[in-house]
C-alpha cells in the first residue's frame, strides 16, 4: 500500500500543480508538490528498508487491466522486488531533494506551477518505469519520462536552442524506442507474454529458439537482447545515440540533475538488470553491451576534457559513467552496475546541483573560463563540489570508489577479449574523469577570479532551501558506498538481491571480484590520483600548458571540442536528407507524378464539361445529371444481368 | 424489428435526416433562420448521440454475430433487402460518428455565417449517410450510403471551403468516384454469383479463387482511395486544406475509416484467399505510406496539410495491421482507426481554433502561442502526443498492437511499419514547436485569445476519450474481441479448406 503511495503521490502533485496551479498560486503549488514528494520519499524509503533489513515478501501490487487482446494480456501493476524497491527509494529521495532545491533555484521564474507539475510528472513516469511488471508498462514509463524530459528541456520555450534541444532529445530517443518496441513484439511472439514472471519462468523452454532475419537464423534471445539494448542506448545516451544529452543541458539545472544524471538516463541500465534472466542467455548481445559501454565510457570522457560549459562537462561525465554501468552489465556484473547507478545518482546529482549553485551565484554564467576563485565566496558549494568530484574520481572510501572499482575488477575478471578492452577503456576513462573533474574544480573555484568585478561582487552562497539538498547529497556521496557495498556487491548480495537479478549458471563474476591481484584493485585509484595531479600541473603549476597543447595538437583538440563531429555528421546524413527527401516527394512525387494522372484526366474532363456546360446551368446540375445517368445505368444493368 | 422492440439503427440513421427536413421548413429572416438551424442541428445530433449510447450499453460483447438486426424486404425478387445491424467491428464507428457530429456542429457555431441552414442540412445528411454505411447489412444499401457520403462532403468543401475549394472538391470527387465504378461492377458480379446482396449471407459464401482476385482488385480500387492508401492519397491534403474545419474533422475522423472498414467488411472475410495473395502488396503500400507521407509531412508549411499527410501515414499503419490476419494486428488496426478518428479530428479542431482567430493556416504565420494561450497549448500538446503514439494516450495502443501483430508475420513489416514512431515524432513536434513554442514576435498574436468556453466544451470530451483509450483501452477492445476472433478463425478455416479443395477444382485460375 505504501508502495502505491510512493508511486502515485507524485502524479497527484503533478495534476494539482498542473491544472490548478493558476488558481492556487506559486507557493501553494510548491507546497503541494514538495510535500507529496516528501510523502512519496518516506514511503519509498520505508519500502526499501523493509526489503533491505526486514524480510518483506516480494510480489506484485495489481492496479487494473490495461490491454487485453487475444493472448496478449497486459496489466497495470507495481512490481515489488529488490531491483524495483532500490530504484523507487533512490528516485523518490533524489527527486524530493531536487524539488526542494528547485524551490530556491526557480524562485524568479514566471511559470513555477508548470515546472513543478512537470517535475512531479517525470517522477511518476520514472516510478512507473521501475515498478513495471511487464515490458509494456516499462515502455509507458520509458516514453513518459521521455516526454517529461522533452517538456523540461524545452521549459524555456521562448529560447530557440531549448526548443531544438527538446525535439532532438525526443526524436533521438525515439530511434532507440523503435528497436525497443520491436523487441517487445518479438518477445511476445516468442513467449506469448510480456509479463516478466511468465517470460523469466519460460526462459529454458525457448533456449534454442531461432529467429530468421538478414537471411540467417539467430538465436531469438540474442535478437531480443540486442533490440532491447538498442532501445537502452537511446535513453541512456550511449555512443551513436548520445547526441541529445549534452544539448539537453538547455533545460533548467535541477532538471539536468534529476533527469539527465540521476534517474532517466539510467533507465537503460536498469533495463539490462531487469532483463538479466534473458540477457544472461544472450552472450553475443552482452558482448555488444560491453563494447558499446566501454567505448562510451572512454569516448565521452575524452570530450569532457576540453569542454568549457560547466554543465556540458558534467553531461559528458554522465554519459561516460553510464558507459561504465553498461560495461558492468555486459560482463554479467549487474549488481555492480546497479550499485554504480545508485552511487552515481548521489554524486552526479550533487555535482549538477552544485553547478547550479555556481551558475546561480555567477548570475547565469556557465563558461568555466570566466570563473575562478569562487571557493572563498561560496565555500559550501565549493566543498560539496569537491566531495562530488572525489566520489566521481573514485578516491577511496567515497561512494564512487566502491562501485567503479567493482566494475573495473569485473571487466578484468571477465578474462575475455572484450572484457579486457573494457578494462583498458575504463582505466583510461577513470584517469580522464579525474582530470576533467579537477580541471573543472580548479578553473571554477581556485586561482584568480576571471569574472568582472560586478559579477564577483554579486557572488553569494545559495539560500538554505538549496544548500540543504546539497548537504544531504554530499553526505550520500560520502556514505552510500561505504554503507551499502556489502549489500549490493559484497557477501550479502545474494540475500539482498534475491531473484531480482539473475546470474547465469556459468557466470561467477561477482564471486571472483575479491580474488584479484593487489595492483588491479589499486589501479583505478592510482590513475584517479594521477589524473588529479595532471590537472594540478596543467592548470596550477604550468598554466600555459593547456593552450600550448591545444595549439600543438590542434586537429585533435578541435576534434574533441566539436564532440567528434557527431552532430555535423548526423545533420548531413539524417536531418538534412530527411527534409530534402520530404520536399522532393511532396513537390515531385505527389504534385507532379501522382497528381499528373488525375490532373490530366481532370483537364480532359473540364474540356468535356466545358461542352456540357453549354447545355447545363452549372457544375452542380451537371453533377446531378451524371448521377441520374448513373442511376439509370445501374438499374438497367441490374435488371439486365438478372 | 430488433431485440429492443424498436428499430434503433434505423432511428439513428434517419433521425438526422428528419432534422434536416425540419430545417427546410424554417422560415424567417436570415439571422433567425441561422440561429434556428444551429440549435436544431445541435439538438438533433445530441439526441442521436444519446440514442447511440444504447448501443454502448446493450451491445452483447460476447457475441460475434450481428446485433440490433432489422430487415425489411425491398426487392424480394432480386433478393435485395433493407437490412441493418452492427457487430463488434462496426458498432464503435457508429458511436464515433455520433460523437463527432455534435462537436462539428459546435465547432461551426460561429465560423459558418453564410448559408447556415444549408450547411447544417449538409451535416445532418452526412451523419445519416455515415451511420447508415456502418449499419448496412445489405450490399446495395451499403453502396448507396457509401457513395451518398460523398454528396454532402462534396458540397461542404465546394461551398463553404477555402479559395481553391472547387479544385479540391472536384479532385476529391473524381478520385473517389473512380473507385466506386469498379466497386459497383464488383457488386453486380457478387450478386450475380451469390444471388443475394445480404451481407450476412455473402459472408458465408465462398467465391472461386479466380473471381476472388478480380473482386479484390475491384474493391481495392474503391477502398484504397477512401483510406487513402499511397499513391491515391493526394486528394486528401487538398480536400483538407480547402474544407472548413468541421469538414476536415469529419473527413479525418470518420470518412477515412470507410475504406478500411470496407476492407474489413468485404474484402477480408469474403475473399480470404485473395486477401492472402494480396497481403504482401498491402504491406508494401502500407509501409510506403508510413515512410513516404511522414517525410512529406516533415516538409509541409501548411498546418492542415501536415496533419492530412500524417493521417495518410497513420492509415498506413491501419492497413498493415488489417492484413496481418491475426487478432493483435486486426484489433490494433481497429483501435488505431478509432483513436485516429478522435485524435486527428481534435488536431484539425486545434488548427481551426487558430485559423478562426488569425485566418491563416501557414505555420510560419504563428509562433509563441503558449504565452498567450496556455490552455490551448495544453490541449494541442495532448493531441500532438497522442498522434505521436505516446503510451497512456489512444495513439499508442493501436500502433503497439499493430507492431505486435505485424511481427508475427514478418520482422521488416513490423520494423518499417513502426518507423512512424521516429518520423511521426519529428514532424509533430516540429509543427508544435513552430506554432506554440518560440518567442511571440508577431504583433497581432499578442492579443490573441485563449480557448473560449465553447471551444473547451468541444475539446474536453475528446481529451477524456484520448486518455481513456490510452489508460483503459479494454473498454473498447472488448467490443472487438468476439467479432475479430471469429473473423480470424474463419479466415484460417477458409484457407485450410481451400488448400485441400483448390487442387481439385481451381488450379492457377489467376496466376
Amino acid at each position: 500500500m505504501i508502495y502505491a503511495v510512493a508511486v502515485f503521490a507524485p502524479l497527484l502533485g503533478s495534476v494539482i500543480a498542473g491544472f490548478l496551479g493558476r488558481v492556487i498560486g506559486d507557493r501553494a503549488s510548491q507546497i503541494v508538490t514538495v510535500s507529496l514528494m516528501v510523502l512519496a520519499a518516506i514511503c519509498g524509503d520505508v519500502s526499501f528498508a523493509s526489503v533491505a533489513w526486514g524480510n518483506a515478501h516480494t510480489g506484485v501490487v495489481p492496479v487494473f487491466d490495461w490491454i487485453s487482446v487475444g493472448d496478449l494480456h497486459i496489466a497495470w501493476a507495481l512490481r515489488f522486488d529488490t531491483l524495483s524497491v532500490v530504484m523507487v527509494a533512490m528516485v523518490t529521495t533524489i527527486s524530493t531533494l531536487i524539488h526542494l532545491y528547485s524551490v530556491g533555484y526557480m524562485s524568479h521564474d514566471s511559470s513555477i506551477p508548470r515546472f513543478f507539475s512537470y517535475l512531479s510528472f517525470f517522477t511518476f513516469a520514472m516510478l512507473m518505469l521501475v515498478t513495471a511488471n511487464n515490458l509494456a508498462q516499462l515502455f509507458f514509463g520509458w516514453e513518459g519520462v521521455g516526454v517529461a524530459s522533452y517538456l523540461l528541456i524545452g521549459f524555456w520555450y521562448q529560447k530557440p536552442s531549448a526548443c531544438a534541444a527538446a525535439i532532438k532529445a525526443f526524436v533521438v530517443n525515439r530511434v532507440g524506442d523503435l528497436f525497443f518496441a520491436v523487441g517487445i513484439a518479438l518477445m511476445f511472439f516468442l513467449f506469448k507474454s510480456i509479463e516478466f514472471d511468465n517470460v523469466f519462468g519460460n526462459i529454458q523452454a525457448h533456449m534454442n529458439a531461432t529467429y530468421h532475419i538478414f537471411g540467417q537464423d539467430f538465436r531469438s534471445y540474442e535478437v531480443i537482447g540486442t533490440l532491447l539494448f538498442l532501445g537502452a542506448m537511446g535513453k541512456s545516451a550511449q555512443i551513436f545515440l548520445h547526441t541529445w544529452l549534452p544539448d539537453a543541458m538547455e533545460g533548467p539545472t535541477p532538471v539536468s540533475a534529476l533527469i539527465h544524471a540521476a534517474t532517466m538516463v539510467t533507465a537503460g541500465v536498469f533495463l539490462m538488470s531487469r532483463m538479466s534472466p534473458l540477457m544472461e542467455f544472450a552472450p553475443h548481445a552482452l558482448q555488444l553491451v560491453t563494447f558499446i559501454g566501454a567505448t562510451t565510457a572512454l569516448f565521452a570522457a575524452t570530450i569532457g576534457c576540453v569542454q568549457n560549459d560547466i554543465k556540458r562537462i558534467i553531461a559528458y561525465s554522465t554519459c561516460s559513467q553510464l558507459g561504465y554501468m553498461f560495461l558492468a552489465a555486459g560482463v554479467g556484473a549487474y549488481q555492480a552496475s546497479m550499485f554504480h547507478l545508485i552511487t552515481h545518482a548521489f554524486f552526479k546529482a550533487l555535482l549538477f546541483l552544485g553547478a547550479g549553485s555556481v551558475i546561480h551565484a555567477m548570475s547565469d554564467e556557465q563558461d568555466i573560463r570566466k570563473m575562478g576563485g569562487l571557493f572563498k565566496k561560496i565555500p559550501f558549494t565549493g566543498t560539496v563540489m569537491w566531495i562530488g568530484s572525489l566520489a566521481l574520481a573514485g578516491i577511496p572510501f567515497f561512494a564512487g570508489y566502491y562501485s567503479k572499482d567493482a566494475i573495473l575488477e569485473a571487466a578484468y575478471a571477465a578474462h575475455t577479449g572484450l572484457g579486457t578492452y573494457g578494462f583498458v577503456c575504463g582505466v583510461v576513462a577513470a584517469f580522464l574523469t579525474a582530470f576533467y573533474s579537477w580541471r573543472l574544480l580548479i578553473l571554477t573555484f581556485h586561482g584568480t577570479p576571471r569574472a568582472d568585478k560586478h559579477t564577483m561582487d554579486h557572488v553569494h552562497e545559495s539560500p538554505f532551501v538549496m544548500t540543504f539538498p546539497l548537504g544531504v547529497l554530499a553526505t550520500g556521496a560520502v556514505l552510500v558506498g561505504l554503507l551499502f557495498h556489502t549489500m549490493f556487491i559484497g557477501d550479502a548480495r545474494d540475500a539482498f538481491w534475491g531473484a531480482a537479478i539473475f546470474n547465469g549458471p556459468t557466470n561467477h563474476i561477482m564471486a571472483t571480484l575479491e580474488d584479484r591481484s593487489m595492483i588491479i584493485g589499486l589501479l583505478p585509484t592510482l590513475v584517479g590520483v594521477a589524473g588529479i595531479f595532471l590537472a594540478y600541473v596543467m592548470y596550477v603549476l604550468v598554466p600555459g600548458m593547456p593552450r600550448a597543447l591545444a595549439t600543438t595538437f590542434r586537429p585533435i583538440y578541435l576534434f574533441l571540442l566539436n564532440k567528434w563531429y557527431f552532430d555535423e555528421l548526423y545533420n548531413a546524413i539524417f536531418v538534412k536528407p530527411a527534409f530534402a527527401i520530404g520536399r522532393f516527394l511532396w513537390k515531385t512525387g505527389d504534385a507532379t507524378i501522382v497528381d499528373g494522372v488525375p490532373n490530366g484526366l481532370a483537364s480532359l474532363t473540364s474540356y468535356g464539361s466545358s461542352r456540357l456546360v453549354k447545355l447545363q446551368t452549372g457544375s452542380l446540375a451537371t453533377y446531378a445529371f451524371t448521377m441520374l445517368i448513373g442511376l439509370v445505368a445501374l438499374i438497367s444493368i441490374f435488371l439486365w444481368v438478372r | 424489428m430488433s431485440e429492443l422492440g424498436f428499430p434503433l439503427l434505423s432511428l439513428l440513421t434517419f433521425l438526422p435526416l428528419v432534422g434536416a427536413g425540419v430545417l427546410l421548413l424554417v422560415r424567417g429572416d436570415e439571422a433567425q433562420v441561422a440561429s434556428a438551424a444551429r440549435w436544431t442541428a445541435l439538438w438533433t445530433s445530441l439526441i442521436v448521440f444519446a440514442l447511440s449510447l444504447i448501443l454502448w450499453v446493450k451491445f452483447d460483447q460476447t457475441s460475434s454475430g450481428f446485433q440490433f438486426v432489422e430487415s425489411v424486404p425491398w426487392l424480394p425478387q432480386y433478393d435485395v433487402g433493407y437490412k441493418m445491424g452492427v457487430d463488434g467491428i462496426s458498432v464503435l464507428f457508429v458511436l464515433l460518428s455520433t460523437v463527432l457530429t455534435p462537436l462539428c456542429i459546435l465547432a461551426s457555431w460561429e465560423t459558418i455565417t453564410t448559408r447556415v441552414r444549408e450547411y447544417m442540412i449538409a451535416f445532418l445528411v452526412l451523419e445519416t449517410m455515415m451511420i447508415g454505411m456502418f449499419c448496412a447489412l445489405d450490399f446495395l444499401v451499403f453502396y448507396m450510403f457509401f457513395e451518398g457520403v460523398l454528396l454532402p462532403m462534396f458540397l461542404i468543401i465546394g461551398i463553404w471551403g477555402g479559395p481553391r475549394r472547387v479544385y479540391a472538391s472536384i479532385k476529391f470527387f473524381l478520385f473517389t468516384l473512380l473507385g466506386s465504378v469498379l466497386m459497383l461492377i464488383a457488386l453486380l458480379a457478387i450478386w450475380h454469383y451469390a444471388g443475394t446482396t445480404d451481407i450476412t449471407r455473402l459472408l458465408r459464401t465462398s467465391f472461386p479463387v479466380g473471381m476472388q482476385n478480380w473482386l479484390f482488385l475491384a474493391f481495392f480500387a474503391s477502398f484504397a482511395v477512401k483510406v487513402p492508401m499511397w499513391p491515391v492519397h493526394t486528394w486528401l491534403p487538398d480536400a483538407h486544406v480547402e474544407a472548413p474545419t468541421a469538414g476536415s474533422v469529419i473527413l479525418a475522423g470518420v470518412l477515412l475509416k470507410m475504406g478500411a472498414y470496407g476492407f474489413l467488411r468485404f474484402s477480408m472475410p469474403m475473399l480470404p484467399q485473395a486477401s492472402q495473395t494480396f497481403a504482401p502488396m498491402m504491406f508494401a503500400l502500407g509501409i510506403i505510406a508510413v515512410i513516404y507521407t511522414s517525410l512529406v509531412a516533415l516538409a509541409q508549411e501548411d498546418m492542415k496539410k501536415l496533419i492530412a499527410y500524417s493521417s495518410v501515414a497513420h492509415m498506413g499503419v491501419v492497413m498493415i495491421g488489417l492484413f496481418t490476419f491475426n487478432v493483435q494486428g486486426i484489433q490494433g488496426a481497429l483501435f488505431q482507426m478509432l483513436s485516429h478518428g478522435v485524435v486527428s479530428a481534435a488536431l484539425f479542431l486545434c488548427v481551426g481554433v487558430v485559423y478562426d482567430r488569425v485566418h491563416s493556416r501557414e505555420i510560419a504565420r504563428y509562433g509563441g502561442l503558449a504565452e498567450r494561450m496556455p490552455a490551448y497549448a495544453v490541449v494541442f500538446m495532448v493531441f500532438t502526443m497522442a498522434s505521436v503514439g505516446l503510451p497512456g494516450t489512444g495513439g499508442f495502443v493501436g500502433e503497439f498492437l499493430v507492431v505486435v501483430g505485424a511481427l508475427q508475420v514478418n520482422f521488416w513489416v513490423a520494423f518499417l511499419g513502426a518507423f512512424g514512431m521516429i518520423l511521426g515524432a519529428a514532424y509533430a513536434l516540429y509543427l508544435y514547436r513552430r506554432v506554440v513554442f518560440g518567442a511571440l514576435t508577431k504583433l497581432d498574436l499578442r492579443s490573441i485569445l485563449d480557448l473560449s468556453p465553447r471551444e473547451i466544451a468541444i475539446f474536453a470530451p475528446l481529451v477524456v476519450l484520448t486518455l481513456w483509450m490510452g489508460v483503459y483501452p479494454s473498454s473498447f477492445t472488448h467490443f472487438f474481441d468476439a467479432s475479430v476472433n471469429a473473423m480470424v478463425a474463419n479466415h484460417v478455416a477458409a484457407l485450410a479448406n481451400h488448400s485441400t479443395f483448390a487442387q481439385a477444382t481451381f488450379t492457377g485460375n489467376f496466376h
